[in-house]
């Protein structure tokens, strides 16, 4: 094998979700000894292709090499066979169990009645620790170790497999500078040693420090593969953000009303927020962005009473309310379509009829009987209104499909007349014709005076729907730009932590 | 409704009311003597305490829990009721206590698995212990003996007591049906079973509903306890004993989803007449009633992997809906 052979090729890659496109004609090479970095905003593709390589999923085109051999029955066995293992954010070792206990599971060959052989066991344990700089107990039980500790664990278990591809996915997200530089020695000493390692992180400062080549992904096709050397931030960003802002989206010009919703200095310790000031017009769609992980769900569950505040204030209408749970949210005129529709935003067992009146089951009573004929005629009107495709009321909401179960929870939630209402990836997973139905309603409701928090982590669909865009990092908000002077790259630059020294941090106006 | 509406709708209680169908006729060619009025009537009033409990198994188990205690709570309030009734408490006033009795030792069960957050199977199985234990220490294993003369059937003929017995069973039933159907809490039950977190959203507090329906359960309990006791001159302090096994079994084979969510009370009349029938009818068969339990574990088996086969079949087909939908 010449020095040039790529320790592993994806040659033309195609995957697709549900008929949505995750990865298109993608092509992709890691070399011996060598750091590779993924960079792509959330969804462009890059844990697709990542699972495609790891075995996880297989492609619906396209052929993986390794050592320049095809891999045609590719699963995570055969990949680790072959010398691939991955390291992701949160550390997947067994927690009740020994350092030496964890880095064996796997690496040592032995049948059930095999006899275990500690002295050896705890030798190549002292080992590969320290062939990746950890000076930590053999014996220590891998839950008492802090986060930095378990990905060493991680990565010595890679070694120990011997392996030749090492992918990390955000490796430094939690972890502080000294042991992020801890990590970057362990990393550039593998290089050395020609293991190649694929390195995926929103941190693009850390890219040129660590990476020699960069591909960037957009929207499940290869933007560009280079040398990082020489190559900036801005031109990276740009290179992620790409392409001018498709006209699809709905723009209305609304005139605002009154706030409808404000959050003064909302902290939760829980959740994760901290001094998150906002204010939601009537009429309004606020676009809510950042990473994935950086507190926008959480937000919008701590204002639907799901995690309460420890501290700060949350008014509607200009009063101070408490929400204690979701049901006070409901009974104030809030709605909250969750991010995980598949799971907790319909109920896939009931029929279409009790999905979209479940936030309403109090008002539809009479004299505590549930009134059918009005249930019934409310169902229809959404199934009217929202274009629901379905056989018929009584079908469970599990048999529709991705659009038709999203468009069920956001009728649940006009069922119950919302002042405000918090959506969290409303087009999530689902294919182009309902999305832009869905974003089509999305502005009818401000139109007609609903105020409208956006969670998304699709750039395009926050600068094309929303009046002003929050950008969310680490909990809070890292800036607030409105419509006229936002683009993809501003937006960028506040989710990924850089005060906007460049994009302009506006506050709104008070009238 | 027509009938193919009233055909899916009932698809998980369908295998149980052919069972109950099959076993009918068999009976009917082999063993005619078993329809004989009184052999029905004895078969009826055996049976309805279970069915009591049954029901309130149904709730427990369609929010995704389970009560294994209730054999115990039902010996507890058994005997309660003879002291009462032996301390001169009026029969009219018994039934109110029974409920009473039976909702306060469920409402320990639902604190501490709604409120403590403890899971169900433990706690009931810790309340099972308890009160069987405590019960025996209590009474020293003796019987309450001595019964006032207008405790048993309630101070009627024994006729108009084993009406009134049955009646009250068929009433449950009813109310019950049509309250998990046509009220909020009904549909809230269902919602929470389902999925727990979505019904929270959905501004459904589940550890209510959860608390409620051990409530409920206790005193549906302790109104069986009631009924059954009147039948008798003396209540023995063992009473009860796998009475849990019984209503957790009639609910299962009644096609109510162990894990919650889905079933019918109409289910569980026909898992509970199955169950409760086949001893007897063994008997007129003229086949060792030894094989009654054997029986009963072979259909409770065939239930329970039922149920597994039809969601797996169903999960299938839900897959190709959804692929059908968004192509």
């Amino acid at each position: 094998m010449s020095i040039d052979t790529p320790l592993v090729r994806a040659d033309r890659i195609s995957k697709s979700y549900d008929g949505v496109g995750a990865l298109q004609d993608v092509s992709f090479e890691l070399r011996a000894g060598e750091v590779h970095a993924l960079v792509g905003e959330n969804g462009a593709g890059k844990s697709t292709l990542i699972k495609i390589i790891t075995g996880a999923t297989l492609p619906d085109e396209g052929t993986i090499f390794v050592h320049n051999g095809p891999v045609h029955d590719h699963t995570p066995r055969r990949a680790k066979e072959l010398g691939i293992a991955a390291i992701y954010q949160q550390p997947a070792l067994f927690p009740a169990l020994s350092v030496s206990e964890n880095l064996a599971l796997g690496l040592e060959e032995q049948s059930f009645w095999t006899r275990v052989n500690w002295p050896a066991r705890r030798r190549r344990a002292r080992k590969l620790l320290e062939r990746v700089g950890a000076n930590m107990a053999p014996e220590a039980e891998a839950g008492t170790l802090s986060m930095p500790e378990q990905q060493l664990v991680e990565i010595a278990r890679a070694i120990g497999a011997d392996a030749r591809v090492l992918i990390m996915d955000e490796p430094t997200a939690s972890l502080s500078d000294r042991e992020t530089e801890n990590l970057y020695g362990v990393v550039r000493q593998l290089r050395q040693q020609g293991v190649g390692v694929i390195y995926i992180s929103h941190r693009l400062e850390e890219l040129t420090k660590i990476a020699d080549r960069v591909t960037v992904l957009r929207d499940g096709q290869v933007i560009e593969t280079r040398s990082m050397a020489g190559i900036t931030r801005e031109e990276l960003i740009r290179l992620m953000v790409g392409r001018e802002l498709a006209t699809v989206f709905p723009k209305r010009a609304t005139a605002a009303g009154d706030i409808a919703l404000e959050l003064r200095n909302l902290c939760c310790e829980a959740a994760g927020i901290r001094d998150v000031d906002l204010t939601v017009r009537a009429g309004a769609i606020v676009g809510l962005a950042g990473l994935v992980g950086s507190g926008r769900t959480e937000l919008a569950r701590t204002i639907f009473g799901l995690t309460p505040p420890d501290s700060g204030e949350i008014r509607l209408k200009d009063r101070p309310i408490q929400i204690k749970n979701a049901a006070d949210g409901i009974a104030r005129g809030l709605a909250y379509v969750p991010e995980d529709r598949r799971r907790h935003g319909v109920i896939p067992e009931l029929p279409i009829s009790s999905n979209v009146t479940l936030a309403i089951l109090s008002r539809l009573s009479r004299g505590g009987s549930i009134d059918f004929a009005e249930e019934t005629r409310i169902a229809s009107e959404y199934l009217r209104r929202l274009r629901i495709k379905a056989p018929s009321l009584h079908a469970s909401v599990g048999t529709l499909s991705g659009g038709n179960q999203q468009k069920v929870a956001l009728s649940r939630w006009l069922a119950a007349n919302p002042s405000v209402l918090i959506l969290d990836e409303p087009t999530q997973g689902i294919d182009i014709g309902a999305k832009a139905e869905i974003h089509a309603l999305i502005g009818d409701l401000a139109a007609q005076g609903m105020a409208v928090l956006m969670i998304s982590s699709e750039l395009s669909e926050i600068l094309g729907m929303s009046d002003r865009i929050a950008v969310m990092h680490e909990g809070r908000i890292a800036g607030v730009l409105d419509r006229a002077e936002t683009t993809q790259e501003k937006i960028l630059n506040l989710a990924l932590g850089h005060s906007a020294q460049n994009s302009a941090l506006l506050r709104e106006p008070t009238q | 409704m027509n009938f193919r509406q009233i055909l899916s709708r009932s698809k998980r209680e369908l295998p149980c009311v052919i069972a109950f169908g099959v076993l009918l006729l068999a009976l009917a060619l082999r063993a005619p003597d078993f329809f004989e009025v009184q052999n029905l009537r004895d078969l009826l009033v055996n049976t309805a305490p279970t069915l009591i409990v049954a029901l309130g198994m149904t709730i427990v188990i369609l929010t995704g829990e389970i009560d294994i205690s209730v054999g115990s709570l039902f010996a507890v309030c058994s005997v309660a009721l003879g002291w009462l009734a032996k301390a001169g408490v009026p029969i009219f006033v018994l039934p109110l206590v029974a409920l009473a009795m039976g909702a306060i030792l469920g409402a320990c069960n639902g604190w501490l698995v709604a409120r403590v957050g403890m899971p169900s199977i433990i706690v009931t199985l810790a309340t099972y212990i308890a009160w069987r234990d405590g019960l025996l220490w209590i009474t020293q294993g003796a019987w309450v003996q001595n019964l006032p003369a207008g405790f048993q059937w309630f101070g009627f003929s024994q006729r108009s007591g084993e009406t009134l017995i049955v009646l009250c069973a068929v009433i449950l039933l009813v109310v019950f049906a049509i309250a998990l159907r046509h009220l909020g809490g009904g549909r809230a039950v269902y919602a929470v079973g389902c999925d727990r977190e979505a019904s929270r959203l959905a501004g459904i507090d589940p550890r209510r509903i959860v608390f409620g329906s051990f409530v409920l359960m206790g005193a549906l309990t302790g109104l069986a306890a009631l009924l059954n006791a009147v039948r008798f001159s003396a209540i023995p302090s063992n009473l009860g004993t796998g009475l849990e096994l019984k209503a957790i079994a009639a609910v299962v084979v009644g096609g109510v989803s162990i894990t919650g969510g889905r079933g019918t009370v109409i289910g569980t009349l026909f898992g509970t007449a199955v169950l409760g029938s086949i001893g007897t009818a063994l008997v007129f068969a003229g086949i060792n009633p030894f094989w009654e339990k054997a029986i009963q574990g072979a259909i409770i088996l065939t239930a329970v992997f039922a149920d597994a086969a039809v969601s797996r079949i169903q999960k299938h087909v839900h897959l190709d809906f959804s692929r059908a939908g968004s192509a």
